[in-house]
């Protein structure tokens, strides 16, 4: 019975900030220092004077991403150049072997088993949270029955049951997407949990006044509702599926660019290993960015409804 | 306690069998567990074809509560309620529901026309009727062209209107609305309470509309059903002979007004 005025009646559209999104670097490779800034949303009415404005904001924004990184990279460049040391080669040196080994060379080879791997795990994973989270949210008595058990699977280091992975799956490419999968499930699962349960019940209502089917309940008012949120999920996802994806590599493999890293250090080829580490983060980046560019383009009512700040959904 | 006798004589209203009929509605939350409450104890009335009824009490007085039993969103624990002849088991599909908050009744995912095409989609309505529809409930609030737009692009009083337009959109019989003005400023307030004024007269709509606003409800309705605090009864049932022509000034300052007004005050203010 709510009689108080709740609604915000914010009626101005707002210049439009993009949402500040911020999120740290791809969770990988530490070598290069990556900063990924929000892509500005998609505004679908823009004046001119309003685009203007967005542009200047835009061109700001990305001066603020990337002044770190370049300050980063240049004093690497410069406090390296005339290293000796044989575990911090030259910057230089590095870059020229990111070029040798993988723009001219075959290393690149390494990267098809491991993008593979990826794909297949975050996706199987990713799907099998949404629909895990889904089915949570929907059955209350098998959510309350298997909290515990969710919780602990959550927590528990997804490393830490290659072993086990490699008993069940033996040593082929299964165990190393069955891993992957494993890791990417939880976030999935758990926000789109989440992220169902914050729906409004007026939501639920208007759709029950409007006559909906169940299906186009879930359509449109279930999956929208939730879809910031499980975007958020998958993109923790995607983080823990890159880790996993290099540690699954990195033990009883050979392929992949974890392999290739740890074994340009066991032949003790430094430069070489560098070159991995740094082809790695500059691929976590890219993957990274591409997700918050399509979920932008997606999400673009969210993150518009959020600079005008009338949704309370 | 409830005096309907005579009420129907008010007003242009044809007689003719109820659009609703509540019965000895009662509305218990919980029941049988420690934190039972009684949110409507007994609330008896009908609302004719063509008529507009608005419900009014105190804060707390489970209005939004009685809403969502006669819309059919919620069982009533005990008494019935009928639409066009029919007890209510589901929401019927020849009534319409605007909810108090824009903000939370629209779905900011999808745009204003895409929000007012879904009830037609849910019935089944093709795309081009559907786009013809929408175009033509737009005109009917006033609005202009904001189809494509999104419904956080919009001011409150124009998101209230894109709600109303949905509701409007598959030409409900009867249209139930909870507080529908009370998010948004008083002069949009006067702008949309002419607007459901208008429509009610043009579509031959009939409008049950649930508020705590005194003065709302006199310059809106055919009659009032008055409730008292909780648990809530039907205090009196208050018929307004203002006739279908109101003016937001000439009405609200008549003497008939101010006269119902003090009497509506006495009721619903604690003694």
């Amino acid at each position: 019975m709510t009689t108080a005025t709740t609604g915000s009646t914010a009626a101005g559209r707002d210049g439009g900030s993009p949402g500040s999104a911020s999120a740290g670097g791809a969770g990988v490779g530490d070598a290069v220092a990556v900063a990924v800034t929000d892509v500005p949303s998609t505004q679908v009415t823009a004046t001119p004077g309003r685009r203007a404005a967005g542009r200047r904001n835009r061109g700001r924004n990305l001066l603020l991403a990337l002044w770190l990184p370049v300050v980063l990279l240049v004093g690497w460049w410069f406090l390296s150049a005339n290293s000796t040391s044989p575990y911090f080669p030259p910057l230089q040196v590095i870059l020229q072997s990111v070029w040798d080994e993988w723009v001219i060379g075959d290393a690149k080879t390494q990267l098809w088993p491991s993008l593979r791997h990826l794909a297949l795990g975050f996706i199987g994973g990713s799907l099998l949270g949404v629909l895990g989270g889904a089915l949570l949210w929907r059955l209350p008595v098998l959510r309350k029955g298997t909290n515990p058990i969710v919780y602990f699977l959550y927590v528990l280091p997804a490393p830490a049951l290659l072993p086990a992975m490699i008993a069940l799956f033996g040593l082929g490419e299964a165990r190393q997407v069955a891993l992957i999968a494993f890791g990417a499930t939880w976030p999935a699962l758990l926000n789109t949990l989440d992220g169902m349960r914050g729906i409004d019940q007026v939501k639920f209502d208007t759709a029950r006044a409007m006559k909906f089917s169940s299906l186009r309940t879930v359509t449109a008012v279930v999956l929208p509702g939730a879809s910031p949120q499980i975007a958020a999920g998958l993109r923790a996802s995607l983080q823990v599926s890159i880790i996993l994806m290099v540690v699954s590599e990195m033990i009883a493999a050979s392929e992949g660019i974890g392999y290739f890293i740890l074994y340009a250090q066991t032949v003790f080829a430094i430069v070489t290993m560098w070159s991995g580490i740094v082809v790695l983060s500059v691929l976590g980046t890219l993957l990274n960015y591409l997700f918050v560019f399509a979920e932008h383009r997606l999400l673009g009512w969210y993150h518009g409804s959020r600079a005008v700040g009338t949704d309370k959904a | 306690m409830t005096q309907t006798l005579g009420a129907h004589a008010a007003g242009a209203t044809p007689a003719g069998p109820p659009v609703l009929d509540v019965a000895g509605l009662r509305k218990v939350f919980n029941v049988g567990r420690p934190d039972e409450r009684m949110a409507i104890d007994d609330v008896t009335f009908d609302v004719v074809k063509g008529e507009f009824v608005c419900i009014v009490g105190p804060s707390g007085a489970g209005k939004t509560t009685l809403l969502r039993c006669i819309s059919g969103l919620s069982a009533p624990t005990r008494g019935t309620v009928q639409f066009e002849g029919t007890a209510l088991t589901e929401v019927p599909d020849q009534l319409g529901v605007v909810f108090q908050d824009y903000g939370r009744s629209l779905f900011p995912w999808f745009t204003n026309g895409s929000n007012i095409a879904l009830p037609l989609k849910a019935r089944g309505v093709g795309r081009e009727e559907r786009t013809k529809r929408v175009n033509e409930v737009l005109t009917e609030v006033g609005l202009g062209h904001v189809e494509k737009q999104y419904p956080w692009q919009l001011s409150g009083g124009m998101q209230q209107r894109v709600a109303i337009a949905r509701t409007l959109s598959y030409k409900p019989d009867l249209l139930l609305m909870d507080e529908p003005f009370a998010s948004v400023d008083a002069q949009t307030r006067f702008d949309l309470e002419d607007l459901i004024l208008e429509v009610r007269e043009e579509a031959g709509i009939t409008v049950v509309l649930v508020t705590h606003d005194i003065d709302e409800a006199i310059y809106l309705s055919d009659r009032i059903v008055v409730l008292s605090g909780s648990p809530s009864k039907v205090r009196e049932i208050v018929t307004v002979p203002l006739g279908r022509d109101r003016d937001q000034v000439a009405t609200r300052s008549s003497e008939e007004f101010l006269e119902l007004r003090r009497h509506l005050l006495s009721l619903v203010m604690p003694h």
